[in-house]
């Protein structure tokens, strides 16, 4: 079998089916949203087909600029946090016997493939007042009655950080378990203590991976689109939040769709980035 | 010390982590319809109410059968794809992995705005066949991250042995490349499955107003107060994903999957 350019149809007929459903049903849907995001809209929940800037000019209002900020600096501080925590884990987690791993590995997968909603409910449930982790506060006796905890940022933030950390850690653990021990084991040999050794050999020869990787977690962060409602007050609404809502409560599918648009740019640039990043790591 | 250190912070990782799903276990047990931790009065009548209940039953219905058949359809797109890049010196075909690639970085509500738009266009929005062609786009990256590696793990030696002693492309696909990447394409159906199992965004968005599934049930009976039958629903997802990925890696190699593999020099 030797390994050449495809040449007659019955060569390339296997990528037929993969190649159409990919244009079909992902790659006309996204030139349609681009379309939808320049129709002009109908009173009434409709739209035309047109060519108008009036749902990107929108972006210029003081609510969207509002939101657009608040979005990004939560998933930024997601992003920080996250890593913060998420990066002496990995490189420990790396580090353990494989069965260790294993067990580690399927627990974080587990959390990573819940549900926003069940997220959400999830830590409502924690936070609140009949069910909340107050109630173990007021049994040790720091605490003189139960209260409610959610919503608030504070619970925003938890949930957010709590959803992006396994995302994280699976990030960071290829980069981290292909780390050579042998340079650990010389700053060791030669004196460093293990804190010393993390800080100044392991993280400075990571730097590229942790800023790819706080990218990618930001990235991740801006798409939570349930947690904000679920965990939050109405002034913590997201860009995806407010995606949803106009498309589904507001049915105003163009200023969706041209925010849409606008989300894609900046996550693209974003991806674009941390691949940058990513590469000269590995060159 | 250090090491006593380092244990407790994983220990306090891993018990922030449980820490949600454990109250929630503890709420579902509750004899009164009421949400209290510890819970007033043990019980397993709302496990059973998701079985009864023709609405919880429904929507568990609905996300398995929707789960499966998208999770089968996406591998079903990424295998051939997978294999053709292994097969073939074509470096054009790499776009079409992009492609299946970005559905899973990008904002997922990105995704969810452009199959609505596609689907009401089409004049399809509301068919529940639609939400199992969506989930398998959204969801295709993972077979296909899967079944990339496994065909990157493929012994080349093989497959030149048996064409060597005159295998076609089909036969050697058959009995040398297949049974070694089965596992990988085991594991692609599973991530894909169980994903698809907790999704919302899309399905809400492409037919949540005709095809209730688990999430979007929760997620309206959300809005009516909270019930412990939707704590023991969620109790019942975490065991069901954490079987899944437990059985994956009891059958295939974890760490591997996840990128953790040293090149062979």
């Amino acid at each position: 079998m030797i390994r050449r350019a495809p040449r007659s149809l019955g060569e390339h007929a296997p990528i037929l089916f993969p190649a159409l459903m990919l244009v079909v049903f992902f790659v006309i849907p996204f030139g349609l949203m681009i379309a939808v995001s320049v129709a002009r809209r109908i009173p009434g929940g409709f739209y035309e087909p047109d060519l108008v800037l009036a749902n990107y000019e929108r972006f210029l209002s003081a609510f969207f600029g509002g939101v657009l900020s608040f979005s990004l600096e939560l998933a930024a501080l997601v992003a920080v946090v996250a890593v913060g925590i998420g990066f002496p884990f990995t490189y420990r987690l790396a580090r353990l016997p494989r069965a260790a791993q294993v067990r580690w590995l399927v627990f974080l997968l587990s959390i990573l493939s819940l549900s926003e909603v069940i997220i959400g409910f999830a830590w409502s449930t924690l936070l609140s007042r009949t069910a909340g982790i107050t109630n173990l506060l007021v049994a040790v006796g720091l605490m003189a009655e139960p209260q409610s905890l959610s919503p608030s940022f504070g619970a925003l933030l938890a949930g957010m950080v709590y959803q992006a950390f396994p995302y994280t850690v699976l990030v960071l653990y290829p980069a981290l378990a292909r780390l050579d021990p042998a340079l650990v084991e010389a700053s060791r040999t030669l004196g460093a203590s293990p804190v010393k050794a993390f800080f100044t050999v392991v993280v400075p020869s990571q730097r590229n991976t942790i800023v790819a990787t706080l990218i990618m977690a930001f990235v991740f962060a801006l798409g939570c689109y349930l947690l904000p409602q679920l965990l939050g007050r109405p002034q913590h609404w997201t860009l995806s939040v407010l995606i949803t809502d106009q498309a589904i409560y507001q049915s105003n599918m163009p200023f969706a769709a041209a925010m849409a648009v606008f989300l894609v740019l900046v996550s693209l640039a974003l991806v674009g980035l941390s691949l940058l990043f990513g590469r000269k790591e590995e060159a | 010390m250090l090491r006593w250190l380092n244990s407790l912070m994983a220990g306090l990782i891993g018990l922030v982590l449980a820490a949600p799903i454990l109250v929630v276990a503890g709420v579902s047990l509750n004899a009164k319809r009421s949400l209290d931790f510890p819970p007033n009065g043990l019980s397993l009548a709302w496990y059973a109410e998701i079985f009864t209940d023709p609405g919880w039953r429904g929507a568990l219905i609905a996300s398995l059968v929707v789960a499966a058949l998208s999770a089968a359809l996406a591998v079903a797109i990424a295998f051939p794809l997978a294999w053709f890049i292994w097969r073939w010196r074509a470096p054009w075909a790499r776009a079409f992995e992009v492609l299946g690639m970005a559905p899973f970085i990008l904002p997922p509500v990105i995704t969810a705005l452009g199959f609505l738009s596609f689907w009401s266009t089409a004049g399809q929005y509301g068919e529940p066949w639609t939400v199992v062609v969506s989930h398998a786009i959204f969801f295709v990256t993972l077979p296909l991250v899967t079944l990339s590696l496994g065909f990157g793990a493929v012994d080349r030696s093989f497959v030149e042995a048996a064409s060597t002693m005159g295998a076609d492309d089909h036969t050697v696909l058959r009995t040398v490349v297949m049974p070694l990447v089965r596992p990988y394409m085991i594991s692609g159906f599973a991530f894909a499955f169980v994903l698809s199992l907790n999704e919302y965004i899309v399905a809400y968005m492409v037919a949540g107003f005709t095809l209730e599934t688990l999430p979007i049930k929760i997620f309206n009976a959300l809005r009516y107060g909270y019930t412990p039958t939707m704590a023991a629903v969620t109790v019942l997802f975490v065991l069901l994903t954490a079987a899944v990925f437990g059985l994956i890696a009891r059958f295939g190699d974890l760490p591997r999957l996840l990128g953790a593999w040293i090149k062979p020099d």
